[in-house]
């Protein structure tokens, strides 16, 4: 327990807020999710070019989707899945007691943060036509 | 009794509904991802073919439906951190609700129709 009388902020300024790595980890959870809420009509419209049965929609489908910009949307996107994915997967071992320690706690979030990053550059690259 | 309309409704409910949510879309993404390093991308035909099948529909409604409730349940708990005013987070949560039945509408359309 931390004693009772250290000065604790009182406020949520947000360019005077510091954060430890886990801290970091855990904003870019809400992050990634509001990002993904906003982009969700873009996805869904996307889904729908993509099976849509007139070759006007498969035009429009391949139209966008090599476009540039679309590509870095998505590569975006494709980071802000995996963060909250693999962020999620922590919560929930959290939520079962497991990685609960400090230490853990701290090593878990930067594996989160390397596992997603890592990942996206994999379907970045693809995403590139790399491979 | 000190409750307000747009807080939490002070349970577990939507607490275990975000974790049972998060499961059922991350087995789905597998499906997904398992479907698409067996080729089910490799064309529109063969993309169209595997969305309309029955179990993959059946599961893609699941996930919408799961996406929907994941993200109210995320994005009413971004405003009531955030807002202190409660006539603008009513707004706010309502007009989030209506996005995301929306959504769902569309999406869910997207594959009934294939």
């Amino acid at each position: 327990m931390q004693e009772k009388s250290k000065q604790r902020p009182k406020f949520l300024t947000l360019q005077e807020i510091r954060l430890p790595l886990p801290g970091i980890a855990s904003i870019l959870h809400r992050v990634s999710g509001a990002g993904l809420f906003l982009f969700l009509p873009f996805l869904i419209w996307l889904l729908q070019l993509s099976l849509s049965a007139a070759p006007e929609g498969q035009a429009l489908f391949a139209q966008y989707s090599g476009n540039f910009l679309v590509r870095l949307v998505l590569l975006g996107l494709v980071w802000a899945f995996l963060h909250h994915c693999c962020m999620g997967i922590r919560i929930l071992l959290i939520d079962v007691h497991v990685g609960v320690e400090k230490a853990k706690a701290r090593s878990s979030a930067v594996a989160v943060m390397a596992v997603s990053l890592a990942l996206t550059a994999v379907f970045g690259l693809k995403l590139l036509g790399v491979y | 009794m000190n409750r307000i309309v747009v807080g939490a409704h002070y349970g577990l409910k939507d607490w275990l509904a975000q974790r049972i949510t998060a499961v059922a879309m991350a087995a789905y993404v597998v499906l997904i991802f398992v479907a698409v390093l067996a080729g089910a991308v490799e064309s529109s035909e063969t993309w169209q073919a595997f969305m309309s099948h029955g179990a993959v529909r059946f599961a893609t409604f699941l996930f919408i439906v799961s996406l929907c409730y994941h993200a109210w349940v995320g994005v009413r708990d971004i405003w009531m951190d955030y807002l202190a005013c409660a006539a603008l987070r009513l707004t706010l949560h309502v007009l989030t609700l209506f996005a995301l039945v929306g959504y769902a509408g569309w999406a869910i359309w997207i594959i009934w129709r294939l």
